[in-house]
Parts: structure tokens; sequence; C-alpha cells
């Protein structure tokens, strides 16, 4: 019944048995528990669940498993390199850029996809980028002056 | 409000054992310690029937390896005391903070505490955890004296080692001295605390400690807990409060395999181990209801309202209104709306319950672990050590996490099932099931004498509550009267459940008296913040007044001077705020652009001045949306916005640039930090409205139509 879908998951590859109906978001939470990705609305409004697929943002309670086959998908999780964080992850600690934390996985993902496509984005690419991603808590100066600050930084 | 009568049957009810907390804590040096009741109107209407009291609130240890840790109820959900109660400790006990574990909201762990709300934990439990620290400290002392043979006079403390201030090489280790220790302590009279000039962490900005988890995805929120052979339930949501199911047919949900269908009283829920599963099976639930009948809908809400209005209950006063009205020649009337607005975390309200060997326990995303821990004693009637609820990292809570009946649902569906059961609201379940702030009326009658002088005030309140309704002017003759018993009412007045909303009550009244009162400056043609500042003896509204004023850099002008520019101040959790606005109207589209907000706050003692804030910042931008775009609309009971397509929250893209002033206050006291810059942001920009187009707009939010509507 379900049909063998193979992708990369934060660098390992991942096969599996997957229904039509299984959702992206629900398989990393749960088969997996790689918790870090939220559950927000389920509908692609709130950004929470963003993982990187291919290197791009996507909303992973809008995918199905079997839509992310060959594909290389990260998580919040596969991230850092260790205890060492990414350029975006480092920003977000330093500028405070955060307070309850549920949103922030989707905002740093978001962030690392746009600052992929845009190395040098200004605060209004920023502010554009991200405006699909909610944050109740309020800390939306901050998440946008933590990617610029990653943005302003001399590429080696 | 928690009567003395009914603490002590709590108490008594429930025997709370100091010595099985003691045992669970091992050796070390102890302090208890106890909170004292605090009923301010933030705690009127949280329940925490039943849960146990004693007569310490928390306390803290130093252990045998002299780590110091806090015991304590309270819970972290954005507001960062997770890093600021650390630097008060950090300070008493001459720490360095990474010294200090905190141990939040476990109910096995930590004692009873009332809950996380009212911006409470600095100003009230703060205090009180920094006299624990300098108590323990002093024991320290005592056994170093004996240890060292110096006077205690003659000791002084550096990063956790106690040395003799004349030989510094004789010292010795809080770790070393709490070694084959076991001294539990109750806190006495209150214990020396230090003086400001003798802080060195407190004052400071400290980032906040939690993040590392959270931006790696470690952080553990309550939805994030799996456990061996945990079943996932959704729940059958009504199509409407008030519905009642006629019938249900469960039989296609039953057979698909492994699907459980529970059906507990109004308690309907399908559960697999899979989430999708779950998710298919409740979609084949046939389900239909009586809805009752309502006319009430989000545009005669008001009206409604004012039909069930109780009698007002006056809050304050002074003079004699009479008296003023005879000394007006002018008097100015007006009504001011506002709506039901959504709490919307962005973690909808989750728990997993574990039913196991005659013990219930529960994770839960709350506000009030031992809340929601004394509905399960009563609901299930167990001994109050069979309960335990422990609170993980809570995804915002706003005030919307008080009640938790998320745990209650999973505990309940644990026993019947068996089996670990996790309860995870669908956002539409969150948008269902919230309590909303309240729709409101404020209705105010005021009135100028020749000069000009703001001659009499006469204020009354409809269902916000009395929070925030307090003025601060100079008004010879003045009333205040709620009609109301805050964000309750009796059964009939709201369509669906209200509840305590970030500042419950205040960002209503501040909005009616701050344009009421610029109104008034526009009647007196004064520049609105000289009418403020020459209406205004107190010397913390001044302060904060000519804080902002210079931050901005406003120049007076009467209103509406069409530079777009607003003022409003106010007072909550005894932190007086002022704010100031600059916006932009477009008068085709009727769209409001708010371009800069700057805000000025007197918190007293601060903190954690990075904290304290992030704290404002959070106010300012979440106060944006129920300024400008947060409304819930309904028809009777049936909720409409069911999620963010069409519940529209504040977006980055309507984010005003944003600046914060702390002032540097001549009150040693800690005043509250989580919700008082959030007070002023529907009269700030609705003043930077009427100075940019002329017109007032009487109702939150004010959304484009409105505009239009007050333009036309």
């Amino acid at each position: 019944m379900g049909k063998l879908v193979q992708f990369t998951l934060n660098g390992k590859p991942v096969q599996m048995e997957s229904d039509a109906d299984q959702s992206l978001l629900w398989f990393l939470r749960g088969d997996m528990q790689l918790t870090g990705t939220k559950y927000g609305c389920g509908a692609g409004f709130c950004g929470a669940c963003t993982v990187l697929v291919n290197g791009s943002a996507q909303r992973a309670c809008l995918l199905d498993v079997q839509s992310v086959a060959n594909k290389q998908v990260t998580t919040i999780e596969g991230l850092a390199e260790g205890e060492k964080l990414h350029p975006v992850q480092q920003a977000f600690v330093e500028h405070d850029a955060l307070q309850c934390g549920y949103c922030t996985p989707g905002m740093i993902l978001s962030a690392v996809s746009l600052l992929s496509d845009n190395p040098q984005a200004s605060e209004a690419d920023i502010i554009g980028g991200l405006d699909d991603n909610l944050c109740r808590c309020g800390a939306h100066k901050r998440i946008v002056e933590a990617v610029r600050s990653v943005a302003l930084k001399p590429k080696s | 409000m928690y009567k003395d009568d009914k603490e002590k049957k709590m108490k008594s009810s429930t025997a709370f054992s100091r010595r099985s907390f003691l045992k669970s804590v091992g050796g070390g040096v102890v302090v208890l310690f106890t909170t004292p009741p605090r009923f301010s109107l933030a705690e009127e209407s949280h329940s925490v029937s039943a849960a146990a009291a004693d007569s310490f609130n928390a306390y803290l240890r130093i252990g045998e390896d002299g780590r110091v840790t806090c015991f304590t109820g309270k819970i972290e959900m954005g507001q960062g005391i997770i890093t600021s109660l650390p630097q008060m400790l950090a300070d008493e006990l001459d720490v360095a903070v990474e010294m200090i574990d905190m141990v939040m909201g476990d109910t096995d762990r930590c004692p009873f505490d009332r809950g996380t709300w009212g911006s409470l934990t600095t100003r009230v439990f703060g205090p009180e955890l920094r006299a624990a620290g300098a108590q323990a400290r002093g024991i320290l002392l005592g056994l170093a004296s004996t240890k060292l043979s110096v006077p205690i006079e003659q000791l002084e403390v550096r990063d956790g080692v106690v040395f003799d201030r004349s030989n510094p090489s004789s010292q010795v280790s809080y770790g070393a001295l709490t070694k084959g220790q076991a001294i539990a302590s109750e806190m006495k009279s209150q214990a020396q605390v230090k003086s400001a000039p003798e802080y060195k962490v407190m004052g400071k900005s400290f980032r906040r400690r939690d993040a590392f988890e959270k931006v790696t995805g470690v952080a553990e929120f309550t939805a994030d807990i799996h456990l061996p052979g945990m079943l996932i339930a959704r729940l059958l949501r009504p199509t409407a409060h008030g519905a009642k199911l006629k019938a249900l047919d469960v039989s296609a949900a039953e057979a698909i395999e492994g699907v459980r269908v529970v059906r507990d009283g109004d308690l309907i829920a399908v559960l697999h181990e899979k989430r999708q599963v779950a998710d298919r099976a409740l979609s084949m639930l046939k389900a239909d209801y009586d809805v009752p009948e309502s006319a009430v809908t989000e545009e005669n809400i008001h009206a409604h309202l004012m039909s069930r209005a109780p009698e007002g209950v006056p809050v304050a006063g002074g003079g004699d209104i009479a008296e003023g009205e005879r000394l007006s020649v002018e008097v100015i009337e007006h009504t001011y709306q506002d709506a039901y607005v959504a709490h919307a975390p962005m973690e909808p309200h989750a728990a997993l319950a574990s039913w196991e060997n005659g013990k219930m326990t529960v994770w839960a995303s709350t506000q009030s672990p031992f809340g929601l821990k004394g509905q399960l004693v009563s609901l299930l009637g167990l001994a109050d050590d069979k309960v335990r609820v422990l609170t993980p990292y809570v995804g915002g809570g706003f005030g919307g996490k008080g009640s938790s009946p998320q745990g209650v649902q999973a505990a309940r569906l644990s026993k019947i099932t068996g089996r670990p059961v996790q309860v995870f609201w669908t956002r539409e379940d969150e948008f269902f099931w919230d309590q909303y702030r309240p729709a409101s009326i404020v209705k105010i009658r005021s009135g100028l004498t020749r000069d000009g002088k703001p001659a009499f005030w006469d204020y009354r309140v409809y269902f916000a509550g009395a929070r925030g309704s307090e003025q601060q002017y100079d008004i010879p003759h003045h009333r205040t009267v709620a009609h109301d018993r805050g964000w309750t009412a009796a059964p009939g007045s709201h369509p669906f459940a209200t509840g305590a909303w970030r500042a419950p009550g205040a960002s209503s009244n501040v909005f009616a008296r701050e344009q009421h009162i610029d109104i008034m400056a526009a009647k007196a043609g004064m520049d609105p913040l000289e009418f403020r500042l020459s209406n205004c003896s107190d010397p913390k509204y001044t302060g904060v007044l000519k804080a902002v004023a210079k931050g901005f850099g406003w120049t007076p002008a009467a209103g509406p001077s069409g530079r777009g520019v607003g003022v409003a101040c106010g007072i909550d959790a005894d932190t007086v705020v002022a704010s100031m606005a600059e916006v932009e109207v477009d008068r085709s589209s009727g769209q409001i652009t708010v371009k800069r907000v700057v805000c000025a706050q007197d918190m007293g003692q601060v903190v954690n001045p990075a904290g304290a804030t992030s704290q404002m910042e959070g106010c300012i931008a979440m106060g944006m949306g129920y300024a400008l775009t947060e409304a819930q609309r309904f028809r009777g009971g049936e909720i409409l916005d069911l999620n963010f397509h069409t519940y529209e929250l504040p977006l980055f893209s309507n984010q005003p640039k944003i600046e914060t002033i702390l002032i540097d206050s001549a009150d040693p006291a800690p005043h509250g930090g989580g919700e008082p810059a959030i007070i002023n942001m529907g009269a700030v920009i609705a003043n930077a409205v009427y100075d940019a187009i002329g017109v007032r707009l009487f109702e939150l939010p004010m959304t484009p139509k409105r505009v239009k509507a007050a333009l036309a």
C-alpha cells in the first residue's frame, strides 16, 4: 500500500514506506522524533514548521513525505555542526531574537534560505522574506536585526 | 479572590508534605520561602481550587557541589524569568549566574505557586527570592566562620568562595561548606538583602539562557515529549459554542485499524498512535448538532452587551460631578468600543498525560501547573501526591494558558484508555476554545473649564474590567465606575468564553481614556503632551512623558497638526509607561501605517535591562494587532476566524520602527515588565491618526474600513 521513499534527512539517508497522505511534518515530529519542527497552524500560514528542501524553505505541514523523495531535507536539528551554531543561529542568540522560542526554528530556517538566495539581503528584503512567518511574542525587530547582522558580515 | 479560609481549607485538606520535599532535595543548605498573597485583579479568576497550598512557595538549595538550584512553580513562556531570577540569586549569594539552575513548574519538585501571570514574578516573587538568597548566604557565612575560625563580619564571598578579608588565602567554597550538611531553614523575617550600589549582576543585561536550546530545536515543549505506547488524540469540536450534540456516528472511524473512539460526556476523541490516522479518523466522525439561534455578531455585540450590563461599582472618585458640570463651559461625551481578541500563542495548548500505578502525570503547556493539578485532584478524586504536573517550555501564554483544559482532557483520556495520551490542539481548536479578551465599552463624559482645565471626569467601563481605568490627571471632580467583574461575565453576556489577555482590560481602558484626554486637549487648543503635563502632577508620569518626548523629538502643536504624531500614557503592574507614535494614513484606502513607536517606562528597579527591553518591544509589536487588525468574527457561538489566513496577527511588514527607553528610576522596587507597554498601543495610534487626518476612531481595531467610514 505504501510507496518506498528515499531521501536525505540532515545528511543521513532515510528509507521508508509512506502512504500518500503522510505529512512530512508529522513524519518528522512523530516517526523521527525531530520535534524542533513545530506545528503552528497546519495550513502553511505561520511558518513554524519550515524546513529546508534542497536548501530552500518549505512548509513541512503542506508537504507529504513522497514529495521529498530523493531530495535533501534539513530540519533545525541538522543546521548546526555539532556545537558550532550556524551563523544565523548564532545571530539569534546574540541578538536575543526570540522569546518563547516556538517560532524560532522556522524563522531561522526561513532566514537561512533567504540568505542563501540573497546573501546581502537588505532590511527590506528580510522583512519581505520573513513576512509569512508569524511571531506572537513580538521579537520581529530583533529577528530582523539578527538576520541583517549575518547579511552584513564579510563573506569568507 | 482567594479568601483566607479557602486557603486554610486547601492547606489542611491536602496535607502537603514538607518532609517528602526535603527528602527529594537531598543534602546541602535549603531555604524555604513564601510569597505574600497578592490579590491583584490579574489573579482573581484563575482557578487554583483544591491545589496544595503550604506556608512556603518556593525554595532554593545550595548543593554539595556548590551549585544553586531554585525550585519554583513559576514557568517560562518567553517572558524571560529563566534568565532574570538567577540574576537576583547571583547577587544575593555572590555566585556566578552560571552556577544557578532553575527547576520550574514541576508540582512534585516545586512547592505550591499560584501561577505565572499579572507581571507578578519579578515584583512579588523576586524580593522573596532575594531574601531567601540572602538568608542562605547568612547560613553559609555562619558555617564558614566556624570552619575558618574567623568572625562573620570579617568574611567576604566571591564566586561562591568565602574568604577572610584580611587573609584571602583562608578560604572555603560553598560546595565544601555544604558537603555532608542537610540544613533546612525556613525564611523568618526579611533577611538583609543587598542595596543597589552592591549589585554586580542585577541591572546588567544578560542574554536569554534558553537561547541555545531554542535555536537548535533541542528545547522541549509539551508536544515534543513522546512516551512509549502513546496515543495521539484528536478532539471533536462542536460547530458552535452552546451547540448540543444530537447524533454521532463513529462507525467509519472505528473501522480503521488501531483507532479508538472515546465518548466521555462532553469529551469526544479519536485516538491512534499516528497523527495522520487520528486526523483521518476524526474526519470520518459524523456529528449532528443543534445550534442555538443567535443574532449576536461582531457588528451588534456592543448593543447586546449594554443590554446585559450589570450594575456599576465605583472604583475611584473624588469631588462632586454635579459641581464639575457647573464649572464646565464645554462637555465632551464619547463611547469607545473594543473587540474580542485572541491570545493566539504560536504553540497551541498541549498536554501529555500518563496514568500509571495509580498516579496521574501530566506535562502541560500551562501558566498554572498547580491550578491544573488542583483540577485533576478533584476531578479524578486522587490524593494530592497522586497527581503530578510538569511544565516544559511554554510557547507563549499571554494569559490564555491559565486554565489548561487540554491537561484535563489528556488526563481523562489516559485514564480511560490506560495509555499515555497526547492532546495537542489544532490551530482551529485553539481559536475555538480560546478564552477571548472580551469586547467592551467605555463611556466617558468630561468637562473643560473656561480656562481649558479639566473640570470633571465621569467614566464608566463595561466588560473590560477596572484594570487601567484609573485616571492619573488632576481633575477635581471625578468618578470611575466598572459595570462588570473583569474578563468574566454572567452567562448570556459573551457568546463564548472570555479570559485574561495580556494586561487584562488595560488596553481597552487606556484606548478610551487617552483618546478622550486628547480630545479635551484639542478642545482646549493645546498640544496634547503639554495638556497632559500641565494636568498631571505625578512625577512618574511627567518623567516618562518627558523622556518619551525627548526620545521621539516631539515638537508641540495643537492637534490635528497633519504630522500624524500621537501620545498616550498609563500605568500597569505598577509600571508607568508613555508612548509616542508617528503614523501615515492613506485617505483613499483607509490604511494606517505606523512608522515609528517610541516608548518610555518607569518600572522601578530593572533586573535585566535586555529582558525588560525585549518585553517592551514585544508589547509594542503585539499591540499593533489589537490596534489595527485583530478582531474575532462570530455568529452567536460560531467562531468564524479559525486560522491565520483570516485572523490577522501583526506581521514583519507592518511593524513600526521601535525605540524603547528605560527610566533610571528613583523607585528602588521592581515593578511589572511583561504587560505595561502594550496598554498604550490603541490610544497612541488613534491619537496619531487624529493628528494626521483630523478624525477620531472610537472603535478598535482601526481597520481601513473604519478609517474610511470616519472620513466619509
